[in-house]
């Protein structure tokens, strides 16, 4: 486009203007030296197009490099941001490593307990958990029929694999996540800055977690999908214990003071047991997050049904991945019920 | 006398809501009223240059229309609100200097508070909600329960212990929060519209249990209503509240004889005066009354129950009795003279509302 001196970038007034004309090099009066390849392929078009305002270039940062040699391109931002990110790598290694290795330990010990542990054990414990939190026959039934139908379709490793990232990893949501609400209720100024990143953690796309993860730690370690998975299900039950505490009736918090309760002893013996239901349906929302990511963490190594749905991605293979898609619906439906019906127990029994 | 002790007081007690009350509280002092404090600078006066005594043993009723400060000033107590300045004194203490471990102490023993929505803990039983405060003191369950059971069992409530809340109707809840105020032991009971939930009858019955009980066990009561009948069916020093500050204090009978202004005339004009109004007030003060009498009557009778006596003979007069010695005479005339109201506004509906 701008071959000749006089013909000038369309943002060069900027640069003029601002009187950065020095700092930029000397684009002006590019008689002989250098050529950018603009420059060349305006040359060997061999015409000098005059730009007509319906034309005028967004002011991105390539435009203004145009104009400017010294301004950046939009492609040394990205890899401006890689180097920067690979540079911190190995100082951020030394304390992200140690502190979430027991993740990697947790998990790989879930994984090597609920696959070595026989099925005839496995899947009446399983209904035993299963009647001890929701105390339904019916419930029961569902988990021997759900489990025992993908146990003969041959997908009895893979289940098991899957509901042992999946106890592990939203146990954690939990351990973390109610005293991170919790904190959030007690105060307005935690309660702004946790917002925005609880927010951005939903929005994020799953996908996005794994990029800086895949960089940080090597893809063999199990901490890498959990770390994933925690990340992007803590939301709801730190968000509804947040709201859970905040929505206990005041009037029974007043009473509280006013019988002059210690804060631990309104928190543990009013606040938490009458925001215990809200806390439940963030619990019930986070193992459904969980079972949805760790479908998406097969791509970085997740063992368990999402390998199979991956697999029936991969190759083409139709059936295996209906098969395994049914498999996590089924799992869905469990973990959904008998939380749920947890939830309803505890409705119940404090009913007002 | 020892009845006369003065278990509380408060002295010059301000309290302003808003984002700078003290700038506020020094316009108040200054003179500037409640309506002008909200439209000039953004700030509710909630209470103002409050200044009253509360004796032990006895029942201080607080009263006033919503939005007259009274639930604010009960809250100042037991410091549920902080003030904006004054002071309580509370048995020769100033509560206001308590750090929070003395105002635990305070709320955990020697207050405790009954409140409009009973505000009971849902998710424990009746004795747990009733043994709420030894709880809190650390007890375990058996240790209280038959402090509880004995208070459960005092307010009506026998064999329900093991209920909760919500399986009880809104009088239990409310006789579960006397029961537990009762249990805490502290001398000092707070009672914010305790009763103003419930409906007229079961109202009627808890008002008959709080008079009963104070008969029997003399304690410190400060209780909050926004009904005249139920104010001058409890009190024993009657507090009446106007836009944050006190219009008139004293004894009931006084304030329905002598009311100090026409908000006041127009909270009494439509009261029962025979049902609530005693002898002692309108009658002669006089040791001997000689000649001829109607009978005997007690200091304390409704006049009331004198009409019932005297069948609406206005023509008779009876010779008062206290403790067995004639205190006074009282005509039936100058009791008849007494129903009506020395005062009367054209339109009291309209005075309340805009109150």
């Amino acid at each position: 486009m701008c071959l000749n001196e006089g013909c000038m970038a369309t943002y060069d007034f900027l640069f003029d203007w601002m009187g950065l004309r020095n700092w930029c090099g000397d684009s002006g009066d590019d008689g002989g030296g250098m050529t950018s390849m603009s420059q060349l392929l305006a040359e060997t078009s061999g015409e000098d197009v005059d730009v007509s305002p319906w034309e005028t270039p967004f002011p991105s940062m390539d435009a203004l490099h145009e104009a400017c040699p010294s301004f950046p391109q939009s492609r040394e931002l990205t890899s401006g941001l890689e180097e920067g990110f690979l540079s911190i790598k190995d100082s951020l290694k030394v304390v992200v490593d140690p502190l979430t290795q027991p993740l990697s330990w947790a998990l790989n010990e879930a994984l090597w307990i609920m696959q070595t542990v026989p099925w005839f054990i496995m899947i009446p414990l399983l209904m035993l958990i299963a009647w001890s939190v929701a105390r339904s026959l019916k419930l029961v039934g569902l988990v021997a029929i759900c489990f025992g139908f993908l146990g003969f379709v041959d997908y009895y490793v893979y289940t098991m694999q899957t509901l042992a990232i999946i106890f592990v990893c939203a146990l954690t949501c939990v351990l973390f996540g109610v005293p991170i609400g919790i904190a959030m209720s007690r105060s307005d100024r935690v309660q702004r800055t946790m917002i925005p990143i609880l927010d951005m953690l939903q929005t994020l796309p799953p996908f996005v977690y794994l990029i800086p993860l895949i960089f940080l730690f090597s893809v063999t370690e199990p901490k890498l999908y959990g770390i994933a998975i925690i990340l992007y299900a803590i939301v709801p039950v730190v968000r509804l214990t947040d709201l859970g505490i905040r929505l206990v009736d005041p009037d029974v918090t007043e009473a509280a003071d006013a019988f002059g309760m210690t804060k631990r002893q309104k928190l543990f013996n009013v606040q938490i047991p009458l925001a215990l239901p809200n806390i439940m349906a963030g619990v019930n929302q986070t193992i459904m997050m969980s079972l949805a990511m760790v479908v998406i963490a097969s791509l970085v190594s997740a063992p368990g049904l999402g390998v199979l749905v991956l697999r029936g991605i991969r190759s083409l293979e139709l059936g295996v991945g209906l098969l395994s898609g049914l498999g996590i619906v089924l799992l869905a439906i469990i973990l959904d019920r008998v939380t749920k019906a947890a939830l309803a127990r505890i409705n119940i029994s404090q009913s007002r | 006398m020892d009845d006369n002790k003065i278990k509380i007081s408060i002295r010059n007690l301000y309290k302003v809501f808003g984002d700078n009350p003290e700038v506020a509280l020094q316009q108040v002092k200054e003179g500037m009223s409640k309506s002008e404090l909200l439209e000039k600078h953004n700030h509710v006066l909630g209470l103002n240059d409050i200044n009253v005594d509360v004796l032990a043993g006895k029942t201080t009723v607080i009263m006033g229309l919503s939005g007259s400060g009274k639930s604010t000033l009960i809250r100042h107590l037991n410091r549920l609100i902080e003030p904006t300045a004054g002071e309580v004194w509370v048995e020769g203490e100033n509560i206001l200097e308590f750090n929070e471990a003395q105002l635990r102490q305070l709320r955990q023993h020697r207050m405790s508070m009954v409140f409009q929505k009973f505000a009971l803990l849902p998710h424990r039983t009746v004795l747990q909600n009733a043994g709420l405060a030894p709880s809190i003191d650390g007890q375990s369950e058996r240790k209280y329960a038959d402090e509880a059971r004995r208070w459960l069992d005092r307010v009506g409530l026998q064999g329900q212990s093991d209920q909760y809340p919500h399986q009880l109707s809104g009088g239990m809840q409310q006789r579960v929060g006397i029961a537990r105020a009762l249990t805490s032991n502290s001398d000092i009971m707070l009672m914010d519209e305790a009763f103003s939930a419930l409906d007229p009858l079961i109202r009627t019955d808890m008002q008959n249990l709080l008079n009963a009980l104070q008969t029997e066990l003399r304690k410190t009561v400060v209780f909050i209503t926004h009904d005249l009948d139920e104010a001058l069916k409890l009190a024993d020093h009657l507090v009446i509240l106007k836009d944050g500050f006190v219009v008139q204090q004293g004894e009931p009978q006084h304030i329905l004889l002598n009311p100090a202004d026409p908000y006041i005339e127009d909270f009494v004009s439509d009261i029962n005066r025979a049902r609530v109004l005693r002898v002692r007030s309108v009658m002669k003060k006089t040791p001997d009354a000689p000649g001829e009498r109607a009978g005997e009557i007690d200091h304390d009778d409704t006049l009331e129950s004198v009409i019932a006596l005297s069948e609406g003979d206005t023509a008779l007069s009876y010779r008062v009795m206290k403790d067995g010695a004639p205190v006074g005479v009282l005509d039936m005339r100058k009791l008849v003279r007494a129903l009506v109201p020395s005062q009367q506004s054209d339109d009291p509906e309209s005075a309340r509302l805009g109150g």
